[in-house]
């Protein structure tokens, strides 16, 4: 019995490598939010539940491939995660922290119960031709859906990541991150970069959601799970770090998955939790520290 | 170059600045002294568009830049080394020396880099080194260069030599002097009397947030008013 499960070790750390992938996408999102802004976004879950039920109308309504929506639903989250904090969350809140933390828990509410009202609490999945078709690595079978989307959370990290220290831009992000009146005084407009940061933040929902559509399912609270875990993510990474989201990604989707080979779905859990409680416990900075 | 008319300036209802009344001219070194606390550093924020006025004017080349925000007098020139350097610490010395230029001199940012390098040729071996981890005279160098890059037309230091060793200090004023030499105006705003009235033109005297005592710079450093003012002797 042992040996079996032993055997199916390297299939149970591939399939988390490929769902840790989508996890850091999750959490890099909400790592550079907070990097940045110093603040958490408590809308992030209800953002993602946006960005699945876009994918999932997409696909309803005019058949588009849920991977194809990704190059919809990424700049459509942009634009929606810019928008609302530039004449949203950042006029609302005059700029004191505590007032952006409660607009975004605000705003989750809202985004939670429309969600409830207008698409009711069912859960919706979709099935792609193509959903159970694999690519077989000799020792298991790779599903086509996981092999996207592992690859494409990995190009995404890579662009972000070229993005943040090639070009004026992702400088002038990580200037404002820690020197906001030195940044000014360089003529970086800071309400327009926090407004971009926020818009990447959100993109980054966006592109998950679409990666996630055909592999679990939509409901108003579906996004809840994943930012508990992207929490864990962040936190086991380092705040604001990229390479740390990725990392962490990867380290809590292996856990997640080879917990669940051998203690089974509910109880596998556990070792995400062990693992929140041990970095806070002996390195409370995570592992790249406070890094943007 | 810059004309400040009857400017009045504070933070919410304390009025720090009173009737301020400052002129630059083209290619000056124009210091501006004054003791802690006498609103040497609200002159500054409120040149820089970072504060409001509450009342007066301040003109920079006859345009009225004293309802503008920092970006836009970024854009026209006026360049604002602050005191305590404010660098990004994250980013290593080149990242914060590019971000000078985010606005102005982009199309010239490899030259000027390497003009800044040749000013400040410590700063080559710290290249790749975060912010955060240069001592502060180096931390200085950075922040006038990061200003430099943006090829100001008016650059306005704030402190320079605040937390530098006497040795330092002298370094730094004869890098501001050749610096100015270039043709660039400099309005530089010290404590230290002596060496700026060294370097200066002209200076402005503040004390109890007004100007108290003005004039050119090797007359005032014969002026017995100059203790007086600057000391309340």
């Amino acid at each position: 019995m042992f040996s079996v499960t032993l055997s199916l070790l390297p299939a149970g750390i591939i399939n988390g490598l490929m769902f840790g992938a989508i996890y850091a996408l999750v959490a890099l999102g909400l790592t550079l939010i907070y990097g940045v802004l110093h603040i958490i976004n408590f809308a992030h879950g209800a953002m993602l539940m946006l960005a699945l039920y876009s994918a999932y109308f997409l696909f309803k309504i005019l058949n588009i491939d849920p991977y194809i929506s990704i190059l919809i639903v990424t700049p459509a989250s942009y634009v929606f995660g810019y928008t609302i904090y530039r004449w949203g969350i950042g006029r609302l809140s005059g700029g004191r922290d505590q007032n952006i933390l409660l607009i975004t828990l605000g705003l989750s509410i809202i985004l939670e119960n429309s969600a409830l009202f207008f698409f009711t609490g069912d859960q919706q999945t979709i099935s792609l031709p193509y959903s159970y078709e694999s690519f077989d690595l000799g020792f298991l079978y790779l599903s086509y859906p996981k092999l996207i989307s592992f690859v494409a959370s990995l190009v995404i990290c890579v662009l972000l990541w070229m993005l943040m220290t090639l070009t004026d831009l992702g400088k002038a992000i990580r200037a404002v991150a820690k020197e906001r009146d030195g940044a000014r005084l360089v003529g970086i407009d800071v309400e327009h970069v926090f407004a971009v940061t926020f818009g990447i933040g959100v993109a980054c929902l966006g592109a998950a959601g679409c990666m996630l559509l055909p592999i679990f399912y939509v409901d108003p609270y579906t996004g809840n799970m994943f930012v508990i875990i992207a929490f864990t993510i962040v936190v086991l990474g380092g705040m604001g770090s990229i390479v740390g989201a990725l990392l962490g990604g990867f380290i809590i989707g292996v856990t997640e998955s080879v917990g669940g080979l051998l203690l089974g779905e509910s109880l596998g859990q556990i070792g995400i939790s062990l693992i929140f409680i041990l970095i806070l416990i002996f390195k409370p900075t995570g592992i790249f520290g406070s890094k943007v | 170059m810059i004309k400040i008319h009857e400017l009045h300036a504070g933070y919410d209802l304390v009025n720090v600045l009173r009737d301020v009344n400052i002129e630059v001219g083209e290619g000056e070194i124009v210091a501006v002294l004054g003791s802690n606390g006498v609103g040497k550093t609200t002159l500054n924020n409120t040149l820089s568009g970072l504060i409001k006025p509450t009342s007066g004017e301040i003109y920079f080349e006859n345009v009225l830049i004293s309802s503008r925000d920092p970006v836009e007098i970024v854009d026209m020139g006026l360049i604002h080394v602050p005191e305590g350097r404010k660098l990004f610490p994250n980013l290593s010395v080149k990242e914060n020396l590019e971000l000078g230029s985010y606005r102005r001199g982009k199309p010239n940012r490899a030259k000027n880099l390497e003009r800044v390098l040749e000013i400040f040729p410590k700063l080559r071996d710290r290249i790749s080194q975060t912010a955060g981890t240069l001592s502060g005279g180096e931390q200085q160098m950075v922040a006038i260069g990061r200003g430099l890059m943006s090829e100001p037309r008016i650059l306005l230091l704030d402190e320079p030599s605040l937390g530098l060793s006497p040795l330092l200090v002298e370094q730094m004023f004869n890098l501001i002097k050749q610096i100015n030499e270039g043709g660039l105006s400099v309005i530089l705003v010290e404590q230290n009397v002596i060496q700026s009235l060294s370097i200066a033109d002209r200076a402005y005297v503040i004390s109890e947030g007004t100007v108290s005592l003005s004039g050119r710079a090797d007359e005032l450093r014969e002026n017995s008013d100059l203790k007086k003012s600057y000391l309340g002797l």
